[in-house]
């Protein structure tokens, strides 16, 4: 009788692992990206789209960014299922929140009830943990500063200025540690959102999905057209810089060409981590 | 001994409800809030045992914002007062129910009709172009069925709101410290002032 003792698939491995978390992992590594940036009172959420198949209507599709409470909104990478499970339970507690306290949450609270309902998830008989990995972006109850948050299968959650998850998520990290600035208005942050998910999203603009917050204001989705005009402008920019690189060849600029050459970067670390 | 009243407009629906917080024969408040905004289109006014009554109404409030924030849309007005009343009939039955009495006003936004639905804590349900409960019954029904017609504007319901408010005052013994009113269209839920 092997009673009680394997009925948790999350136990500890003879040198320390949990490998079912690691593994939840690695499904977020395998699902599409999700970025988050703050700017100085606005937060912006962006996703890459799956492409979607000929027939597939894409208008009724379930999107990957969710709203959890009229002042909070969740990106996710990873299980599109074990999302809606995750998503659908933060719902609930923000109701249960407001009911007793009269109080919306904060965005830090309802971050540290996902990260707690997804630690449960390693530490449980009979289930798995969730392969998902979210950003919490929104603004708390009379107060104009925007919050950023990531959550992890292992229950681990952390607060940032701006982050990338899901596939690629290394290279889009590094893009916006090289480009992001404090304090930036509306625009400079919605288009670095765009930008750092073009340097892993092939097919541009309609393949990017964007939310917007501001203080004590209704979530707001960007229009496919509204992206495809700053995809253009950044793809302008881009074209502009490499022509002056061209003409002025004298070695000035040696370190900026990085930024040219980041699809074969962006391509090459997701090879690495499907490989590990 | 609370006053709730809705009448039902051309393209919007006026709720009035009485400002006193009464604990037995003591006003413990003069502007008191018998209302609940469940969600953009559809207000809900409730009388009855004292903490039922808002435990009663932020339940629903609760409810149907967690409908709107799961599927991204509202839930109708009809929906809204099926629900209630479905909640009210099984707490009828459980061993402590709630001993609520409520009008719902709404606007339905796809159909653009505005809908009154009267509920009794016995779980009946009607939708009904004006509504009372309470004392308010026996000084209004008289003038709304007098008054009332099809089709009347915002003037038009805020002068019959009035006539009742002017008729509460000047015959029921109980001062309920003026009405609440508000008004549901498709812009949402307002107050209206001037009825002190």
């Amino acid at each position: 009788m092997a009673g009680s003792y394997d009925r948790a698939l999350s136990v500890f491995s003879p040198d320390g692992h949990v490998f079912q978390v690691e593994y939840a992992l690695e499904a977020v590594k395998r699902g599409t990206c999700a970025v988050g940036v703050k700017g100085k009172s606005i937060a912006v959420l962006g996703c890459e789209k799956r492409s979607a198949v000929k027939l597939q209507d894409t208008r009724i599709t379930p999107s990957k960014i969710g709203l959890v409470d009229s002042h909070v909104c969740l990106a996710f990478a990873g299980l599109n299922a074990d999302a809606r499970i995750l998503i659908d339970k933060a719902r609930v507690e923000a109701q249960s929140h407001r009911l007793t306290v009269e109080d919306p949450v904060t965005i830090e609270y309802i971050t540290k009830y996902v990260a707690g309902v997804q630690q449960k998830y390693t530490q449980s008989g009979g289930v798995r943990p969730f392969g998902i990995s979210t950003l919490i972006i929104g603004f708390d109850p009379n107060d104009d500063t925007p919050r950023l948050y990531q959550t992890e299968p292992s229950g681990i959650y952390s607060a940032w200025k701006a982050n990338a998850i899901g596939r690629s998520s290394k290279t889009v990290r590094e893009f916006l540690e090289r480009n992001f600035k404090e304090d930036m208005d509306r625009e400079e942050t919605i288009k670095l959102t765009v930008k750092s998910l073009l340097e892993v999203v092939q097919t541009g603009a309609k393949n990017i999905e964007i939310a917007l917050m501001a203080p004590g204001k209704k979530v707001e989705y960007l229009e496919a057209e509204k992206i495809e005009s700053y995809v253009k402008e950044i793809e302008a920019e881009k074209a502009a810089e490499a022509a002056k690189k061209k003409g002025g060849r004298g070695g000035a600029s040696a370190s900026t060409a990085t930024g040219t050459s980041t699809p074969i970067g962006g391509t090459s670390t997701s090879g690495g981590v499907t490989g590990s | 001994m609370d006053v709730l009243l809705g009448i039902r407009g051309k393209d919007f629906v006026l709720i009035g409800t009485s400002k006193a917080f009464l604990h037995g024969i003591t006003v413990m408040k003069a502007t008191d809030d018998k209302t609940r905004a469940l969600n953009d289109h559809t207000l809900l006014a409730f009388s009855g045992e004292a903490g039922d009554t808002i435990q009663f109404a932020e339940f629903i409030q609760a409810n149907t914002q967690l409908y709107t924030m799961r599927h991204s849309s509202d839930l109708p007005v009809a929906a809204v007062a099926a629900f209630v009343r479905s909640e009210l009939a099984s707490s009828l039955r459980s061993r402590h129910p709630y001993t609520v009495n409520m009008l719902i006003g709404g606007y339905d936004t796809k159909s653009d009709t505005p809908m009154l639905y009267w509920l009794d804590y016995l779980a009946s349900s009607t939708e009904i172009p004006y509504a009372a409960h309470g004392y308010a019954q026996y000084y209004c029904m008289s003038i709304l069925d007098a008054h009332y017609k099809k089709g009347m504007n915002v003037e038009e319901v805020t002068g019959l709101m009035r006539d009742c408010h002017e008729e509460l005052r000047r015959r029921m013994p109980i001062d309920f410290k003026g009405l609440r009113v508000k008004i549901v269209d498709k812009d949402g839920v307002r107050e209206v002032e001037g009825f002190d």
